[in-house]
């Protein structure tokens, strides 16, 4: 049995996020010693009341945060790599080729056009100019964003109308592990459905999903598992394994933000 | 382990084999009783945009001027991957092979255009003089790539005939960027390229920067002290401060989670 033998796409283990801001001396803990594991074509939803730590742990398997502990180790095509210590250049690369990440926002540059934002990854990744353009606006198109504004620029658009081509940009290349930071929030109902169309599709064709919805209601045919993030007040002191001592000093001088 | 002294302890062995393009070891230098520059270690790898970013007196435009090659550290090792050639350590050449080096493969805009420029030459002029350095004879193919590297500047081609002396400050930029990209460098840099312009004129010209990296993939380093410039062009960031190196990583790593005590100020400051 070829599938029970391949190992999870993802596997966490032990990852822990603490944020030292020096300027107010403090530290605060985001999460500690978080397991899971995902496999390829598999959907895991992500709970947790607000600033329980979901962002954050989406954000730290993405690696815009660094992890204090733990590690993330990722099937990448080219081999195992551990995320929590991966070099800034092969997270560049992942980012590029294997990994997405889907917020509500778009951070699109001035003056560049609809159609080339959503076109981009896919001119990265080495397609043909045309055949990217047209790629594009077969998304653009999907999501409901009018052709009227396909040539034009995004920072211009209604907030509703930016999240589409964001979600254009960030689905147009199918990647192997997808991140989603409540990607329909403030959506319209078109556009939702839309959305759950290319996850569901995405999900057959072996995407590992993990994210957060404001609404789960919306993707629940596509859920396989749920993760429930709970809010940590002052850590007590549980049985614990001595790694944890590391953070005892942080924990005395712990402050909620 | 303390956080504080660990910050980022991120350099293991590669999954992805991509060499970096350049390669710099323990650079130091030091003028008279100021250290200009302590132990400066960089990589850059092909087609991306190192951001340096760092307050004003903190090393970045000397460490530009050695990647340049057009001053000597006391210390260090410099090492450019350039297709086909082996020069080894580039600050043990002799000056004219140094010379050579920077007239073929690298190019440099910056802050003040006088450095970059001959005011009283014409904008093409300025562009094919560089040219004709690195070895070009031809006056139409010296004309053609000039009149294509100015457009691609985004220079209005009408004035291509102007001297430097009588265009704007963003003009000017963009005369000097020209004359960067017009040998294909395999690496530009660029030193504080939009800080003498007003706001509307700096976006401009770091728009037409942005599509030259998108489009032509041309490997950049670019210094800035503005954070918001490096924001918007940088893949990768290094801090600076008082000649040494205090953090470096991924821009939204450096800038969603500063792990060092300057970065996190500097960062808090512009909020
Ligand atoms: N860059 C950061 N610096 C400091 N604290 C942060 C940062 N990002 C998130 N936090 C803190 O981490 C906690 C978890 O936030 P977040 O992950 O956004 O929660 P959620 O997404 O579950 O609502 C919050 O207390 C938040 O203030
Ligand atoms: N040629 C030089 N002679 C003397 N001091 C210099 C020279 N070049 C740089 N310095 C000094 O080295 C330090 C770093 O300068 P610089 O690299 O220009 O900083 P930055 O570009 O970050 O503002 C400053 O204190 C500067 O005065
Ligand atoms: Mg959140
Ligand atoms: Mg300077």
């Amino acid at each position: 049995m070829q599938i029970l033998d391949t190992p999870p796409l993802l596997r966490v283990t032990g990852l822990t996020k603490t944020f030292h801001m020096h300027h107010l001396d403090s530290v605060l803990h985001a999460f500690e010693g978080i397991d899971f594991a995902l496999t390829a074509g598999e959907f895991i939803l992500l709970r947790g009341a607000n600033g329980a730590g979901k962002s954050t742990l989406l954000r730290t398997l993405w690696r815009s945060y660094l992890p204090v502990g733990g590690h993330i180790w990722y099937q990448s095509r080219l081999g195992e790599i551990d995320l929590a210590r991966a070099a800034d250049i092969d997270i560049a690369l992942l980012r590029r080729e294997e990994i997405g990440f889907v917020t509500q926002f778009l951070n699109a540059r001035p003056r560049v056009a609809a159609e080339e934002i959503v076109a981009e990854p896919l001119r990265l990744a080495g397609r043909a100019g045309n055949e990217a353009l047209e790629e594009a606006r077969h998304w653009l198109n999907q999501f409901g964003v009018r052709p009227e504004l396909w040539r034009a620029y995004p920072s211009t658009f209604s907030g509703g109308e930016q999240q589409k081509v964001n979600l254009a940009r960030a689905l147009v290349l199918p990647q192997r592990l997808l991140l989603l930071d409540e990607p329909t929030a403030s959506l319209d109902a078109g556009a939702r459905q839309a959305l759950v169309r290319r996850l569901s599709d995405l999900k057959a064709a072996g995407v590992a999903m993990i994210g957060v919805f404001h609404y789960p209601g919306d993707v629940a045919e596509l859920i396989d598992r749920e993760i429930s993030l709970t809010t940590r007040t002052l850590p007590q002191n549980s049985g614990q394994d001595d790694t944890r001592d590391e953070f005892n000093d942080e924990r005395e001088r712990y402050v909620a933000v | 382990m303390s956080l504080e002294t660990n910050p980022r302890p991120l350099l293991p062995p590669q999954l992805v084999q991509t060499s970096p393009i350049v390669t710099m070891r323990d650079v130091g230098r030091r003028y008279g009783e100021v250290v200009a520059l302590r132990h400066v270690d960089v990589t850059v790898y092909p087609g991306e945009v190192l951001g340096i970013v760092g307050e004003s007196g903190s090393g970045k435009s000397t460490l530009l001027r050695m990647m340049n090659l057009e001053d000597a550290p006391d210390t260090g090792d410099y090492r450019l991957r350039l297709p086909g050639r082996d020069d080894g350590n580039l600050f043990a050449l002799e000056r004219y092979q140094q010379r050579m080096l920077r007239a073929r493969h690298i190019g440099i805009v910056y802050q003040n255009p006088h450095l970059g420029l001959l005011m009283k030459h014409s904008s093409s002029g300025n562009v094919a003089e560089r040219l004709l350095i690195a070895g070009e004879r031809s006056f139409d193919v010296l004309r053609s790539k000039a009149r294509e590297a100015l457009d691609a500047s985004e220079f209005p081609l009408s004035r291509m005939d102007h001297r430097p002396a009588d265009l704007s400050g963003g003009m000017q930029q963009r005369v000097q960027l020209a004359k960067a990209i017009a040998l294909e460098p395999a690496l530009l840099l660029l030193d504080e390229p939009t800080t003498g312009l007003d706001v509307s004129i700096q976006a401009l010209v770091l728009d037409t920067l942005k599509r030259l990296q998108r489009e032509r993939r041309i490997t950049m380093v670019l210094v800035s002290h503005d954070l918001g410039v490096i924001r918007t062009m940088a893949d990768r960031v290094m801090v600076m401060r008082r000649g040494s190196v205090v953090e470096q990583g991924l821009a939204d790593q450096v800038f969603q989670d500063p792990q060092h005590a300057y970065t996190q100020q500097l960062v808090h400051a512009k909020l």
